[in-house]
């Protein structure tokens, strides 16, 4: 397991009535409430109901077309987001450590990745159960374990707000029990998690506070009408 | 059979183009490894084209002087390499068509510039001329390469990162845009300075065929890197003798010889050739 940040762990994101779009689209308006430190939240709705849009926008990478989020007074470095991985050029000549590894330090012209960062790569991929691959390229790998890889890399990102978005798409059975206790160790460590999710058997499960995106708002710690989600 | 190889260095202004083209061979593929794999092979016709008219003006402005026209390049190139960026981001990267359109129309200025002044020799200047490969432009080709690699090293992990997963790199340390400026700067600076012995239109062969044919040699990104120099070089070598002995222009020579051996590696590499692909277990 990681050593924990510097600072304490967990962070309290607080949205104060936001709108966001998405080009000309609407997508979400006047949404209020708190992700608190530590917590565990499933980000619920259809297709096209904001829910990448809200997670980039938690990540400081979407503008906000009105009111405003507070990351409790913490930079950039410290939020951690998982995207969709298939937009990942899977050809790329890069070997599992390496991708893990250009996340785990700030680069730049003089940084080296040193002997500590490649300790944390090498747990990191032992963690998700890749630990004998680490010198495989990419290309070689199913999408079940390219997805154990952007998990990896994630761990080493050491960062108190994790966001994933459809961490479990495209992956198997076992592979997303392990990314699970991954999850579940960081909201051990006290990291705040916001997840991006589908499968509502494994939100009742796991994740005990939810927000579902439905009519350009959110309902918190509500779960989609079963009717609904069967169409 | 070692007359046909040794005679044409026998010459020193073909040892001189040797010596440019050499540098070029290892400053210049590396650069295209990265274009391709960031799936930007057809900004590097559209920087070849793009330099163009900015060579024209330096030599209508200051005769034919190697700087003046490498200034002029070097500065067409990167304002055509900044209209790319902003359009591929004005258009969410499907920006090909108006790159297409792009390097027409500097291909036309280009000619129709060069062409306006009776004393500029065209064919010299879209396809080379070992000849001309003066002091001020092997310095030219030397320095560029000497600049470049160091920088390339510098830069190498953040572009690599970039090039993986732009996304990621927007999210964390939010200067992918710096990088992927200087790694176009490096660019301009490579096609312009092969073009005084091959020519504008050919110096990003020496750049493109042998990263395309390193892909099917190698896993790694090192791996490509190393064989993309050694196919340069060996094309830069083979060319010019083809180029003394047919009697035909450096330019299209070393990149007929770079073509040949890209041949031979889609055919018979070991990775994804097609070869590979109908044998999958040999």
């Amino acid at each position: 397991m990681l050593p924990v940040g510097r600072r304490g762990l967990g962070t309290v994101i607080t949205l104060d009535n936001i709108t966001l779009r998405h080009g000309n689209r609407l997508v979400l308006t006047g949404l209020s409430g708190r992700f608190e430190s530590g917590s565990q939240t499933a980000l619920i709705g259809a297709n096209g109901s904001g829910k990448t849009t809200l997670l980039r926008a938690i990540a400081g990478l979407h503008p906000l077309a009105g009111g405003r989020i507070d990351w409790d007074g913490f930079h950039r470095r410290d939020i951690a987001l998982l995207a969709q991985g298939s937009h990942l050029d899977r050809s790329f000549p890069i070997t599992c450590r390496d991708v893990v590894a250009l996340a785990a330090t700030r680069l730049g012209p003089f940084r080296s990745i040193g002997k500590d960062k490649l300790a944390a790569t090498r747990a990191a991929l032992e963690r998700v159960d890749l630990g004998e691959m680490e010198n495989r390229p990419i290309q070689a790998l199913s999408a079940g374990q390219f997805q154990r890889v952007l998990f990896a890399r994630t761990i080493v990102q050491d960062a108190r707000l994790i966001l994933l978005d459809e961490p479990f798409t495209a992956v198997d059975a076992a592979t997303t029990q392990v990314l699970l206790s991954v999850i579940q160790d960081w909201h051990a460590q006290g990291r705040t998690v916001i997840a991006v999710l589908h499968d509502m058997e494994l939100v009742r499960e796991h994740f005990p506070h939810t927000l579902l995106l439905s009519g350009q708002t959110g309902h918190w710690n509500a779960m989609p009408d079963p009717g609904l989600q069967a169409a | 059979m070692l007359d046909f190889l040794l005679e044409p260095f026998a010459l020193g202004f073909m040892r001189r183009a040797l010596a440019g083209c050499l540098a070029l061979s290892v400053s210049a593929p590396p650069l295209g490894v990265f274009l391709v794999l960031r799936r930007m092979s057809l900004m590097s016709d559209v920087l070849q084209h793009g330099v163009l008219p900015g060579i024209a003006v330096g030599a209508i402005a200051a005769g034919l002087s190697v700087w003046a026209m490498g200034l002029g390049g070097v500065v067409a190139g990167l304002a055509v390499a900044v209209v790319a960026g902003w359009l591929a981001r004005r258009t969410g990267g499907r920006e090909d068509s108006q790159l297409a359109g792009m390097y027409l129309l500097a291909l036309a200025a280009g000619v129709a510039l060069i062409s306006a002044r009776h004393s500029l020799d065209l064919t010299h200047i879209l396809f080379g001329n070992v000849l001309a490969v003066d002091d001020a432009a092997l310095f030219g080709m030397a320095g560029v390469a000497t600049v470049t690699l160091p920088v390339l090293a510098l830069i190498w992990r953040p572009l690599v990162l970039e090039s993986l997963d732009p996304g990621f790199m927007a999210a964390t340390a939010g200067k992918g845009g710096l990088w992927h400026l200087l790694f176009l700067v490096l660019v301009v600076l490579c096609v312009v300075s092969g073009f005084v012995a091959l020519g504008t239109l050919m110096s990003v062969g020496l750049m493109m065929l042998p990263a395309i044919a390193a892909r099917h040699w190698s896993d790694s990104l090192a791996g490509q890197v190393r064989v993309s120099v050694l196919v340069a070089c060996l094309s830069s070598v083979g060319g010019l003798i083809l180029s003394y002995n047919l009697d035909i222009p450096a330019g299209p020579a070393i990149v007929l010889f770079a073509g040949g051996l890209w041949v031979l590696s889609l055919l018979t590499g070991p990775r994804d050739s097609l070869w590979r692909q109908a044998i999958p277990d040999a």
